[in-house]
C-alpha cells in the first residue's frame, strides 16, 4: 500500500552521504545545493503521493505500518525499522519536506560564497533524514533515534560558524539543554515499556500497540509519571519553560537553519510527540494541566521578552518560543488537532518571517560591508526604511506578520483562535480555563505588538545607516524571494483548511477539514474522554465564542496600534518609556535575567561540583587507583622480567631443569 | 648378553656430560658438538638394547638418528655462519635478541 | 678379557667426552669428539653391529665432524684469553648430575625386557647388512622416504641460510 514510504527518509540520507563524503571535492555550489535540494524535493514528491493515497482511503483505514527490516530483537523487546503512515505523520512529512525544500532552495542563494557550503547542505540533509525518521518512526526507539539525530544536527548547524566562540557556546548550550530533555524522554520510554510489560505482559514500544492497549493503563498514577517524563523531553526539544533559553541563543546559526530547525520543524517535535502519544496524556489530568500551564506561561513570558529585543532574529526566536507555548497550551487543553494545526500554520508564517529576516540581514550585511561599517547587520536600530528597497521581501514579511498577529482571514487567526477557544472551553481544567485564556489572549496582544514593532522598525521610517551604505541595499535574488512568496501565500491561505466550526457554520457549513482529517489519530483519546468525563463540559454559548473571538482580535489590533503609535507616529515614545521605567526595561531587555539565574542556581554549582570531582575525586582517588595498579604491576614485572633474559642458555637450562624435575617426580613419587 | 647395564651406564654418563656441555659452554659450535654427543649416547642405548633383545629395529632407528643429525649439522652450521656474518661472533652470551 | 676391553674403551670414551666440554680451543673439542665417536664405533662392533660401526665412522667421525671442523676454521674463531669459555658451571652441573642420577636410577631399578629366545644371534652376525637393508626397505620404507625429504629440506635450508645476504 505505502511500500515506497521508506524512500522519504532515504533521499535526504543519500544527499547527506553524497555531500558529506564528496562535497569537498565537488566544490561547485550549484551542484552541491542542487543535490541537497533535489533530495528533499524527491522526498516531497513521495510525501505528496503518500498523502494522496492516504486521502483516497476510507477514514477508518487510514493507518498503515510499513516494516522495512527487523532492527533489534532481544527477549521481549522488539524494535523494527518500520514507518507509521497515518494522518498525523502525513501532515508532518508534508510540512517537513515542503517547508524544508523551500528552505533548501533559499539556502542556495543565502549561503552563496560561504566557507563550508557543502558542510551546510550535508548537515541540512542529515537533519531532514533525522526529522523524517522522527515523524515516521512507528516505535519509541526509532523516534528517539530521529529525536537525537535532529538534536545533533541542531548542534552542528548552530555551531556552523564554529570559529566564532559565541556560536560554539550556543551550540553546546542547545545540546546540553536538549540532553536534559532527552533524559526525560528516555525515562518515560523505559517506564512505559516496563509498566506495560511487567504489569500487563504487553511488551511493546510500537505506538499502535500501545494505543490499542491503552485501556490497560490507569488514570493518573504511573501514567502521570510517564507523561511528565515525556513532557520534560518535549520542553527540552521545543524550548518551553524551564528549558527554553537555548533557542534564542541558537540564532547564532545561519538564518535558514533558524527557519528550518528552530522555527518550522525540529522545535515542533515535542508537540508532535505529545500528539502522537495523546492516548497517554489524556489519561493524566495532572499532566495535561502542567502542559497547559507551562504552555500558557511560556507563551506569555517569551512574548514579554520579545517586546524589548533589538536583534531581529532574537525577536523572532522569542516569538517562536511563545508560539510553541500556544501549541502546548492546545495540547494541555486536549485539543490535539488544534495544536497540530497551529504547528502547521506556524511553520508557514514563521519560516517566512525567518527567511524574510534572513533576506534583510543579507542585504544589510552587504550594504554595511560596502560602506566598511562594522555595525551589526542584525540590529533593528540600524535598519529602517527598507520598504522601498526590498518591496517583495517587505510584502511577504508583512503578510506573515499579519498572519502571526491573528488578524481575521489569515492562517494564524484560525489556528490561534481555535487554541484560545479550546483553552477556554475544554473540560479538563475547570475554572483554570479562564486564566489560561487570559494569558493566551495577552500573549496574542503582545505578539501583535512586538511583531509590528519589528516590521515598523525594519521597513518603515528613515534609514539609519550611512547614505553610502544605503545605496547598496537591494532586493534579494529570485532564488531567495521565491520561497518567501510561496510561504507568504501559504501563511495567508493555509488556515482555510481548518476553519473553526463556528466560523465554518456561519459561512454556510464549511467543515473543519483539518480536524476531521486528524480524527482517526485521536480516536483512543476521544473514546477515553467519552467514558471518563471528569468535569462537565462547559458548553458556552455561541455568543460567548463570538465575543471571545472579537475580544482577541481587538487585543491584537490594540497591540498593532500601540506599535504603530510608538514606532511610526511618535518615535520618542519608546525612549521616554524606557526613561520612565528603567528597571522594567532593563529586566525585559536582559530576558528577565533568566540566564543569569540559571548560571547562578545550576551552572555554577554544577561547575563547582565538577571541579571538586575533578581535582578531589578524579585526580586523587581514581587516578591514584589506576596509577597505583599500574605501578604495582610494573614493580612485579620489573622483578619478573629478569627471567626473560633473552639468552638461549638460560632458556635451555630452564627446559633441561624442567625435564629433570618432571622425570624425577615420576621416578620418586 | 650380561653387560647390558654397563653399556647403559656409559651411555648415561656420556649423555650427562653432553648436557653439562650444552649448558655451560659459551661457544655455539662446542654446544653443537655437545648436542651430537648426547645424540650418540642415545644411539649407544639403542644399539645395546637392540642387541639385548635380538631385534634389528633399534639399529634401524640409529640409522635415522644419524640422518637427522646430519641434517641438523647442515642447517645448524649454516645458521652459525649466518649469525657470524651479522654479529662477528658465535658466543651465546652475545645472543640476547630473543627477548624482543 | 672382553670386560677389561670394555672398561678400557669406556674410560677412553668418557675421558674424551670430558675433554670435549673442557677444552678451551674448539678444534681440540672437535678432535676429542672424534675420539669419542671412534669409541662408540668400537662399542657397536662389540655389540654385533658392524654396519652401524662403519656408518658411525663414515658419517659421524667423517662427514659431520669434517663439516664442524671446516666451519670452525672458516669462521677462524680466535680464542680470546680474556673471556671465559664457559659459564653457569654450577647450575649446569646440577642439571647434568641430576640427569645422570635419574638415568642411572632407571637403569639400576628397571629389569630389561627378556631377550627374545627365538632370535638366532649367529644368523644375525652372518648377514647383518643385508638384514638391515631388508628391514629398511620393507617395514621402514615410509620413514626412510620421509628422511630423504628431510635431508633435501636441510640442504636447501643450509644453502639459503648461509647465503651472504639474508
Amino acid at each position: 500500500m505505502f511500500d515506497n514510504v521508506w524512500l522519504i527518509p532515504l533521499f535526504p540520507l543519500i544527499g547527506f552521504l553524497i555531500n558529506g563524503l564528496f562535497g569537498k571535492k565537488i566544490k561547485n555550489e550549484t551542484v552541491i545545493g542542487g543535490i541537497g535540494a533535489f533530495a528533499v524535493l524527491c522526498s516531497f514528491v513521495v510525501s505528496c503521493m503518500t498523502i494522496l493515497r492516504l486521502l483516497s482511503l476510507p477514514i477508518e483505514e487510514r493507518l498503515a505500518e510499513v516494516k522495512v527490516f527487523t532492527w533489534i530483537t532481544s527477549g521481549n523487546f522488539n524494535a523494527d525499522i518500520a514507518f507509521l503512515v497515518d494522518p498525523l505523520s502525513c501532515v508532518m512529512i508534508m510540512v517537513v519536506t515542503g517547508v524544508g525544500f523551500l528552505i533548501h532552495l533559499y539556502s542556495i542563494g543565502y549561503m552563496h560564497g560561504e566557507e563550508g557550503f557543502y558542510r551546510f547542505f550535508a548537515y541540512l540533509n542529515l537533519f531532514m533524514f533525522s526529522m523524517l525518521l522522527l515523524v515516521l518512526g512507528n516505535n519509541l526507539l526509532l523516534m528517539f533515534v530521529g529525536w537525537e539525530g535532529v538534536g545533533l544536527c541542531s548542534y552542528l548547524l548552530i555551531g556552523y560558524y564554529f570559529h566564532k566562540k559565541s556560536a560554539g557556546d550556543a551550540g553546546k548550550k542547545a545540546f546540553v539543554m536538549n540532553r536534559v530533555g532527552d533524559f526525560g524522554f528516555l525515562l518515560g520510554g523505559f517506564a512505559l515499556f516496563w509498566y506495560l510489560g511487567a504489569s500487563h505482559n504487553v511488551w511493546t514500544i510500537q505506538f499502535t500497540e500501545i494505543a490499542k492497549n491503552s485501556h490497560l493503563l490507569p488514570t493518573g498514577g504511573i501514567v502521570t509519571v510517564i507523561t511528565l517524563c515525556f513532557f520534560l523531553g518535549a520542553t527540552g526539544k521545543s524550548a518551553q519553560i524551564p528549558l527554553y533559553t537555548w533557542l534564542p541563543d541558537a540564532m547564532e546559526g545561519p538564518t535558514p537553519v533558524s527557519a528550518l530547525i528552530h522555527a518550522a520543524t525540529m522545535v515542533t517535535a515535542g508537540v508532535y510527540m505529545i500528539a502522537r502519544m495523546n492516548f497517554l496524556f489524556i489519561r493524566s489530568p495532572e499532566t495535561l494541566m502542567v502542559v497547559a500551564v507551562i504552555g500558557a506561561c511560556t507563551a506569555l513570558f517569551a512574548a514579554t521578552i520579545g517586546t524589548a529585543q533589538y536583534d531581529i532574529k532574537r525577536v523572532l526566536a522569542y516569538s517562536t518560543v511563545s508560539q510553541l507555548g500556544y501549541m502546548f497550551l492546545a495540547m494541555g487543553a486536549g485539543a490535539f488537532a488544534a495544536g497540530i494545526f497551529h504547528l502547521m500554520t506556524h511553520a508557514f508564517f514563521k519560516a517566512c518571517l525567518f527567511l524574510g529576516s534572513g533576506a534583510v540581514i543579507h542585504s544589510m550585511h552587504e550594504a554595511l560591508h560596502h560602506a566598511h561599517s562594522h555595525d551589526d547587520p542584525q540590529d533593528m536600530r540600524n535598519m529602517g526604511g527598507l520598504k522601498s528597497k526590498m518591496p517583495l521581501t517587505f510584502m511577504t514579511f508583512l503578510l506573515a506578520t499579519i498572519a502571526i498577529a491573528g488578524i481575521p482571514g489569515f492562517s494564524g487567526f484560525f489556528s490561534k483562535d481555535e487554541i484560545l477557544w479550546q483553552a477556554f472551553s475544554n473540560q479538563h481544567h475547570g475554572s483554570l480555563n479562564y486564566l489560561l485564556w487570559g494569558m493566551g489572549a495577552i500573549a496574542a496582544g503582545l505578539t501583535a505588538f512586538y511583531m509590528f514593532r519589528l516590521v515598523f522598525m525594519t521597513f518603515y521610517g528613515e534609514s539609519r545607516i550611512t547614505p553610502k551604505a544605503k545605496d547598496h541595499l537591494h532586493e534579494s535574488p529570485m532564488i531567495i524571494v521565491f520561497p518567501l512568496l510561496v510561504l507568504a501565500a501559504l501563511s495567508v491561505i493555509g488556515g482555510y483548511i481548518g476553519m473553526p466550526k463556528i466560523i465554518g457554520d456561519a459561512l454556510g457549513g464549511i467543515p473543519n477539514y483539518f480536524e476531521h482529517y486528524l480524527e482517526p489519530v485521536f480516536r483512543y483519546s476521544e473514546e477515553y474522554l467519552s467514558q471518563h468525563s471528569q468535569h462537565t463540559a462547559l458548553h458556552p454559548s455561541h455568543a460567548v465564542e463570538w465575543g471571545l473571538m472579537g475580544l482577541s482580535v481587538l487585543i491584537a489590533l490594540a497591540g498593532i496600534t500601540v506599535a504603530f503609535t510608538m514606532y511610526v507616529k511618535n518615535r520618542e515614545l519608546p525612549s521616554r518609556f524606557t526613561a520612565t521605567f528603567p528597571a522594567l526595561h532593563r529586566a525585559v531587555y536582559n530576558k528577565w535575567y533568566i540566564d543569569e539565574l540559571y548560571d547562578f542556581a545550576i551552572v555554577n554549582p554544577v561547575k563547582a561540583a565538577g571541579r571538586f570531582l575533578w581535582k578531589g575525586f578524579d585526580v586523587v582517588i581514581v587516578d591514584g587507583a589506576v596509577n597505583g595498579v599500574a605501578n604495582i604491576v610494573m614493580a612485579f614485572a620489573g622483578v619478573i622480567r629478569y627471567l626473560q633474559s633473552g639468552f638461549i642458555y638460560n632458556y635451555a637450562w630452564t627446559m633441561a631443569f624442567g625435564v629433570v624435575v618432571i622425570l624425577g617426580y615420576y621416578l620418586f613419587k | 648378553m650380561e653387560n647390558l647395564n654397563g653399556y647403559l651406564i656409559v651411555s648415561a654418563i656420556l649423555f650427562s656430560i653432553g648436557t653439562i656441555g650444552v649448558l655451560t659452554r659459551k661457544n655455539a659450535i662446542v654446544i653443537f658438538m655437545c648436542v651430537e654427543l648426547m645424540l650418540n649416547a642415545v644411539n649407544l642405548t639403542f644399539v645395546a638394547l637392540s642387541r639385548h633383545l635380538g631385534n634389528l629395529d633399534g639399529q634401524v632407528f640409529v640409522f635415522f638418528v644419524m640422518t637427522v643429525a646430519a641434517a641438523e649439522a647442515a642447517v645448524g652450521l649454516a645458521l652459525m655462519i649466518a649469525f657470524y656474518n651479522n654479529r662477528e661472533t658465535i658466543d651465546v652470551t652475545d645472543m640476547n635478541s630473543l627477548k624482543w | 678379557m672382553e670386560t677389561l676391553f670394555f672398561l678400557i674403551v669406556s674410560i677412553v670414551a668418557i675421558a674424551s667426552a670430558v675433554m670435549v666440554i673442557a677444552c678451551r680451543n674448539p678444534i681440540n673439542s672437535a678432535l676429542s669428539l672424534i675420539l669419542t665417536f671412534f669409541c662408540l664405533a668400537t662399542y657397536y662392533v662389540m655389540l654385533d653391529a658392524p654396519f652401524l660401526a662403519a656408518v658411525q665412522v663414515m658419517v659421524y667421525a667423517g662427514a659431520i665432524m669434517v663439516l664442524i671442523v671446516f666451519t670452525i676454521m672458516l669462521l677462524n674463531i680466535r680464542i680470546d684469553a680474556t673471556r671465559r669459555h664457559s659459564h653457569m658451571i654450577f647450575f649446569g652441573s646440577i642439571v647434568g648430575f641430576a640427569t645422570l642420577f635419574n638415568t642411572v636410577y632407571i637403569v639400576m631399578k628397571s629389569r630389561a625386557a627378556t631377550p627374545a629366545t627365538t632370535v638366532n644371534v649367529e644368523a644375525l652376525k652372518a648377514g647383518h647388512t643385508e638384514l638391515i637393508g631388508r628391514e629398511m626397505f620393507t617395514n621402514f620404507l615410509l620413514p626412510f622416504e620421509i628422511t630423504s625429504i628431510l635431508l633435501l629440506v636441510a640442504i636447501v635450508g643450509a644453502v639459503v641460510i648461509a647465503k651472504k645476504k639474508i
